[in-house]
């Protein structure tokens, strides 16, 4: 069984292109001031790895592959909360604050 | 659940995704996207979790919560001034779980419908080593970078012999053993894959000095997003792919942008090197003009009799903690009637947006907080320009003199205010090692001290 064909690898590549290129206008819009809780973000959905870790930790058994996976959750774990923790953290400092003073 | 539910499921925690980056371009709208993140991420993983080959629930729900727990307590103890430091930390993360999924793939392709082992096809294999190429640099070059912002390892940069041509004889050395390890598929070359990109990653980062890890932080989140592209195209999955073309992109605008603030290439960060000795020698010719020094009370005085005052923060604020300090300054001067903002240089501080981070935590709010090129144009107008742990994207060399390192460095129009109050630890040089004119004007006054030392001073006198 020839699962990965070269006509998967270009829809691969057409989707990653067209990603680039969305990404390229969004990013622009993002305002300069909120460029570290960009970095949060960009942080924690990077680790949407972790899909590729739960399939290879998902079959029954011991083997090499499954330990793998196991640390490869862990880890990706560890970065989908904190990054996102950090930014919620990062964004709710940049509430909006009651006026308590006029400015001149 | 069928083929087409997954992949319908997927879609929408990408578009999520992309959602949530576009929500930061206002702050109002930016915790709602924060949100779809969130509900993206959660949906990714339960529809991995409903597949058939997935069984073992206790084991990856001990690992999410073990990991959760772990990310959770990090991220709620984490001091705000630290946060260049957890970034690189994290960013080093995505890199090495990009390894281990890839050596998972290796050791059990039918798990992922790539053959099985030793018969995995040539793509995927190229696919495989290229994702793992990317996760190890980015995890050894995210370590350094972590070491080199927390202090542990010296921010200076390092430079030797024959560096660039050692760093490139590695990697052809690597794409050498990506061409073997598609021929022979061996677990051995694998394994020496990961370590030889180790090393590189950290040859990498070792040349760049510390006030450029702005763009180093921003070019190991493109790598992050990279690492994980490469991990999509070997699983053939899309949402990998969307995810991380968009952290890609989003790494390598912020080095664009960083590197700009700069005004030198991004291939002359990478390279590194910048501030060593090559700069000092331009330095030496001040060392016989006058410095006119004051103490809090001057500057008080100052403060108090201007109509308008611009703050510009630098590394120095964060490392002086000088945050809260400065608020309440500003907050008083406010009270007297003062029209008080601050002034935010591109690459002042250690990553993109460092300084607004701290200034909103110190509950500055972000409409008196402005970028370079919306405060420029009011320095003529303004009469104390309050200068706070930054010095080099002050210094008008990089306007005149087009021999200094810096000249073409877009910087804050300091000169042009009335009166500029500098506080500063020493007359030591800036991280460029270019002397600043600006100390030796008339109108100018030194306050030597610690940042939040001198804030507090001055609102004691204030008051």
């Amino acid at each position: 069984m020839e699962a990965h064909s070269s006509e998967v690898f270009v829809i691969g590549l057409t989707v990653f292109f067209l990603a680039c290129i969305i990404g390229y206008y969004v990013v622009w819009s993002v305002t300069p001031a909120l460029h570290s809780p960009l970095m949060g973000v960009t942080n924690a959905i990077s680790s949407v790895i972790i899909v590729g870790a739960i399939l290879a930790a998902g079959p029954l058994g011991h083997d090499t592959s499954k330990i793998f996976g196991i640390i490869g959750v862990v880890l990706a774990s560890i970065n989908i909360f904190g990054g996102f923790i950090v930014t919620y953290r990062m964004l709710s400092m940049f509430k909006k604050k009651p006026k308590k003073e006029k400015k001149v | 659940m069928s083929a087409n539910m997954v992949a319908v499921l997927y879609l929408l925690s990408a578009l999520l995704f992309i959602f949530a980056l576009r929500g930061l371009s206002h702050p109002e709208s930016s915790r709602l996207g924060n949100i779809f993140g969130v509900v993206g991420m959660v949906i990714a993983i339960i529809t991995t979790l409903m597949f058939k080959s997935v069984l073992s629930y206790v084991e990856i729900g001990s690992a999410i919560l073990v990991g959760g727990a772990i990310g959770t307590f990090i991220a709620l103890r984490i001091e705000m001034t630290a946060l260049p430091q957890l970034v690189a930390a994290f960013h080093s993360l995505v890199g090495i779980a990009a390894v281990f999924v890839a050596a998972a793939a290796f050791y059990n392709p039918s798990a992922f419908g790539i053959g099985n082992y030793g018969e995995i096809g040539m793509s995927s294999l190229i696919e495989m080593s290229v994702g793992t190429f990317i996760g190890a640099i980015t995890f050894s070059g995210s370590i350094l970078a972590f070491g080199k912002l927390q202090g542990t390892v010296s921010g200076k940069p390092i430079v030797f012999k024959l560096q660039h041509t050692i760093n490139a004889l590695i990697l052809i050395f690597i794409i050498f053993l990506i061409f073997l390890f598609v021929t022979n598929q061996s677990p051995t070359i694998f394994w020496t894959i990961v370590l030889v990109s180790i090393l590189l990653g950290f040859l990498v980062v070792i040349p760049i000095g510390g006030a450029d890890m702005p763009v180093v932080v921003s070019m190991l989140n493109s790598y992050s997003g990279w690492a994980a592209c490469g991990i999509g195209f070997t699983l053939s999955n899309n949402l990998l792919i969307i995810t991380g073309a968009l952290v890609g992109a989003s790494g390598a605008i912020l080095s664009y942008i960083m590197s700009k603030g700069m005004n030198r290439s991004i291939i002359s960060v990478v390279l590194g090197g910048f501030g060593g000795e090559q700069a000092a020698s331009s330095a030496s010719d001040n060392s016989d003009k006058i410095v006119k020094q004051g103490n809090a009370e001057d500057a008080a005085y100052v403060l108090k009799n201007a109509d308008s005052v611009i703050i510009i923060p630098g590394y120095g604020m964060a490392v002086a903690q000088a945050q809260h300090a400065l608020k309440e300054m500003g907050d008083i001067l406010k009270k007297e009637g003062i029209n008080v903002r601050y002034a935010i240089h591109p690459v002042a501080g250690r990553m993109p947006g460092h300084m607004n981070v701290l200034l909103a935590e110190a509950n500055v709010p972000y409409e008196e907080v402005l970028e370079l090129d919306e405060i420029n144009p009011d320095f003529p107008m303004t009469e104390v320009s309050f200068v706070i742990g930054a010095n080099d994207v002050t210094n008008p060399a990089a306007k005149t003199d087009e021999t200094s390192p810096i000249y073409g460095m877009p910087i804050l129009d300091v000169e042009k205010s009335q009166t500029v109050l500098f506080i500063k630890r020493s007359m030591a040089t800036g991280y460029s090692g270019v002397d600043n004119e600006l100390f030796y004007r008339d109108n100018t006054t030194m306050l030597f001290g610690d940042a939040k030392k001198m804030c507090e001073d001055i609102v004691k006198s204030l008051n």
